[in-house]
């Protein structure tokens, strides 16, 4: 049996090809006899792909999902960043270049309002829940806008490994809660057009979690949301660190 | 040729990643800045360019809508390798700090797109 494995994990990325496309042979199958296609195939297929990341962890413990179990290990490569974000450039093609000028500014305002908000929102949580050091309330406020932005300022303000720890896992929340929640409140935010695409992009941010739920929404908003979300992160360390903790500072010195 | 096509959007990818480094370096930042939206900006240009040059083909195009395609797919296994064991074990801290500025701005999504409509650039 051993050879198997070894066969396997040799050709993970292969592997993970076919195991994808099973997924998404069952998602369809559920959408169509379980829901008469109301919830999308695609949808259904990434909350699997979320039950077996959950299956993965509790088996072996580590962080990867399903990819720390070795005949896995090639869901890392194909579910890394590097293909995530060759797949997202190249759902550019077609875009329409009016409509991205168009909201250009009101997704650029958004990316403010988005950073800045969260990063309170998540700072008074800290505070509530019995933080009292700058450094803490800004990490775990700072995970609330996305998991890099968490430990890159935990990082940069010196802040211990447990609060960068929580940091993340805030960042995983959130980018499992946007993922799955897209879709079911799509249609309530009047969420169907580019344009409130890059908005929603940009308030929300975590490339992944938009990403994901705009394609389980409608595929073809998912270039104008990743548009403004690949943004959010690096607008994110760019004022945690500095201004944002500045701000905390000056109340929780 | 299929392959230009793929190299088209690989060049773009590459050169717009690049332009994300380059500027969360000189911005002092340990993160990439759009390097995405670059690329996805720059791959707009190209094309439309080509396009007008004549030298845009549909095989050409075909090589890029493999990919775009593959979009879906490559979220799955995204999905797949997502630490949730680690998310939902967490405890309230991150649950209620990942949960609740979340509503709250998709709360503000309507009237946003309401003042971008209203104020057309």
């Amino acid at each position: 049996m051993e050879y198997i494995t070894t066969l396997l994990s040799k050709n993970g990325l292969i592997f993970a090809f076919l195991i994808t496309g099973i997924i998404i042979f069952i998602a369809d199958f559920l959408s169509k006899k379980l829901t008469n296609n109301k919830i999308p195939g695609s949808a259904i297929a990434i909350f699997l792909g979320l039950v077996i990341a959950y299956f993965g962890g509790i088996v072996t413990g580590g962080n990867k999902g399903i990819a720390d179990i070795k005949e896995f290990s090639g869901f890392e490569v194909m579910g890394g960043a590097m293909f995530r974000d060759f797949t997202i450039v190249s759902t550019a093609m077609g875009v329409s270049f009016s409509v991205v000028k168009k909201t250009g500014l009101a997704g650029i305002v958004s990316l403010f309002i988005g950073v800045v908000l969260t990063f309170l929102c998540g700072s008074i949580i800290a505070v509530s829940l019995g933080y009292t050091d700058a450094k803490s309330i800004t990490t775990i406020g700072a995970g609330a806008c996305t998991f890099v932005v968490g430990p890159v300022t935990g990082a940069a303000v010196g802040a211990s490994s447990d609060v960068i720890a929580i940091s993340i896992a805030t960042g995983l929340v959130k980018s499992i809660l946007v993922t799955i929640g897209t879709p079911l409140i799509a249609r309530s935010i009047g969420l169907n057009n580019p344009s409130t695409a890059m908005i929603y992009g940009g308030l929300m941010g975590t490339t992944s979690g938009v990403a994901a739920g705009l394609a389980a929404t409608d595929p073809k908003l998912v270039p104008y949301g990743a548009m403004t979300a690949t943004f959010y992160t690096g607008l994110g360390c760019l004022l945690c660190p500095s201004v944002l903790y500045v701000l905390i500072n000056l109340f929780f010195a | 040729m299929l392959i230009k096509g793929v190299a088209l959007l690989a060049g773009c990818y590459i050169l717009g990643q690049l332009l994300g480094e380059t500027l969360g370096k000189l911005l002092h930042v340990d993160a990439n800045v759009g390097g995405v939206g670059f690329a996805m900006i720059l791959l707009i240009f190209s094309q439309n360019w080509l396009e007008k040059q004549g030298k845009f083909n549909a095989e050409m195009e075909s090589g890029i809508m493999f990919w775009s395609k593959m979009y879906i797919p490559v979220i799955v296994e995204m999905s797949a390798v997502q630490n949730v064991r680690v998310a939902l074990s967490s405890g309230a801290i991150a649950l209620l700090a990942g949960i609740i500025p979340v509503v709250i701005c998709i709360s503000l999504l309507p009237l946003v797109s309401k003042l971008a409509k209203n104020n057309p650039q």
